[in-house]
């Protein structure tokens, strides 16, 4: 059974339509690519999974469980938590806190979330011990044990984006996504991140990736969503779609990426 | 003579330090209110802060202050500040209240909206409530943004406390005027001004040293 089903999600802004009628799944395990143009709504179909936007129409369905359905009542602030917790972040613009080291960036959510455990108190340090050290395992993970207790403004771009994904991974999503990770890097940078993302999917990660990094998405990726103007206009694996499009609009899409 | 100036002068110091301590600690949180009302997504209640604001920030302190201390006695029949220092003092402080609170709202809502989104919708995302956000990640990159402005602000309400002087409250520019009315000095004048400028160096000193607490993020 697929963990992420995604069906018939619609979302518009005022009278603009930026989602028509979305709809995939994903299997548990395999990476997802979503390529397309600006503007095509790509970006908006991964604030929906995060409830960072709220769908006018559709469903979404994590593990057999509605997260999302765009006719049930206002969900409270707790339940919203719950149900956003299935998904992990990565922004572009990695967003970072600023006043906190890199290791407090990781830990904070869980320090949070461990508070409101029965039994916190009593544990307290041990809870937290245990919280530090898993937030140092990621953080060696991605390459950056040397770097904890930095402040952001002490990284490198590329540093900075592994310490977000360090944070999106310390709650343990069940779905990872990646919103145009590389694309505020320095091309330099770009390739110490996706270098970290491919180690995620060979570890079979379950992901999402909205790219501009057309080679990237065709090796790491299992499938690829092409879309265009808010519609999905098609879908497939990887290889298939880079190399053997079925679309015209695809085609000519792929085509301007292997002419710059 | 020197000795019996300078402790007059402190008395009056006194004074205008009471104006301006509790000045602070009652529209430092309203200002924050006020700004939190400003960005309210409630249209009517962001109509009438802008209004209020507009008004107190579009008439004199020294108005105010005269509207707020006879005000109601004209009103009402009778003058809810008793007329001693401690009402005088009372009254100060409701208009200065009033007034910085609302020029403390204009400095707050710009350090609120400076945190760009993404700082909240990353907390958002790992589940955090409105609350935790609010306290863990927005304030203390709001603070630092304000400190700068801040320390104008309440710079100028040091020597804003001197308005006082129009309903009689015994502050510190009264009493050194004082002097000059009933002996004909003028130096008393000047010495007061020492006074002011050292008040105003050490909060200068505060605000440096916090400053340099904050410096450590960008």
């Amino acid at each position: 059974m697929a963990i992420l089903e995604v069906n018939n999600i619609e979302k518009h802004f005022g009278r603009t339509k930026v989602l028509k009628d979305v709809s995939f799944s994903l299997e548990e395990g395999h990476a997802l690519a979503i390529i397309g143009s600006s503007g095509s709504g790509k970006t908006t179909l991964l604030r929906c999974l995060n409830f960072l936007e709220k769908p006018n129409q559709g469903n979404i369905i994590v593990k057999g469980e509605a997260v999302f359905n765009a006719g049930e009542k206002e969900l409270n602030d707790r339940e919203l938590r719950d149900r956003r917790l299935h998904f992990g972040m990565v922004f572009q613009q990695f967003n970072l806190f600023p006043q906190y080291t890199a290791l407090e960036n990781v830990t904070l959510a869980e320090k949070l979330l461990a508070q409101e455990q029965v039994g916190f108190k009593a544990n307290k340090k041990e809870i937290l011990d245990q919280i530090d050290d898993h937030g140092m395992e990621l953080l060696d993970m991605m390459g950056l044990k040397d770097r904890a207790s930095h402040y952001p403004h002490q990284l490198s771009g590329g540093q900075q984006q592994r310490v977000a994904i360090a944070r999106a991974l310390a709650l343990k999503p069940d779905i990872l996504c990646f919103d145009e990770p590389t694309s505020a890097l320095d091309p330099e940078l770009t390739g110490e991140v996706l270098k970290v993302i491919r180690g995620l999917a060979e570890q079979k990660t379950t992901m999402i990736i909205v790219t501009h990094e057309m080679a990237f998405a065709r090796d790491v990726a299992d499938e690829i969503i092409f879309m265009d103007g808010g519609y999905i206009v098609e879908q497939g694996p990887a290889k298939q779609v880079i190399d053997n499009p079925q679309e015209e609009r695809t085609r000519q899409f792929l085509s301007r990426y292997s002419e710059g | 003579m020197f000795v019996s100036v300078t402790l007059q002068l402190l008395g009056g110091l006194w004074t205008t330090f009471q104006i301006f301590i509790l000045t602070l600690i009652f529209a430092l949180p309203l200002g924050l209110i006020v700004a939190l009302g400003s960005t309210s997504k409630f249209k009517l209640l962001k109509m009438i802060i802008q209004i209020i604001v507009w008004i107190i920030r579009g008439t004199p302190l020294m108005l105010q202050l005269i509207i707020i201390f006879y005000g109601p006695g004209l009103w009402l029949g009778h003058n809810i500040w008793s007329g001693n220092e401690a009402g005088r003092i009372a009254a100060t402080v409701v208009a200065f209240t009033i007034n910085y609170a609302c020029y403390f709202s204009v400095i707050f809502r710009g350090g609120i909206e400076g945190v760009p989104v993404g700082q909240r919708e990353a907390g958002l995302v790992l589940g955090m409530t409105k609350t935790q956000i609010f306290f863990k990640v927005t304030l203390l990159q709001m603070i630092k943004r304000v400190v700068p402005p801040m320390s104008n602000e309440i710079i100028t309400l040091v020597k804003d406390t001197s308005l006082a002087r129009i309903i009689a409250a015994y502050e510190l520019t009264f009493t050194g005027f004082s002097f000059m009315k009933s002996a004909g000095i003028t130096w008393p004048l000047f010495y007061t001004g020492v006074f002011y400028l050292a008040f105003v160096g050490i909060l200068t000193l505060i605000f440096n040293y916090i400053e340099k607490k904050l410096d450590y993020f960008r």
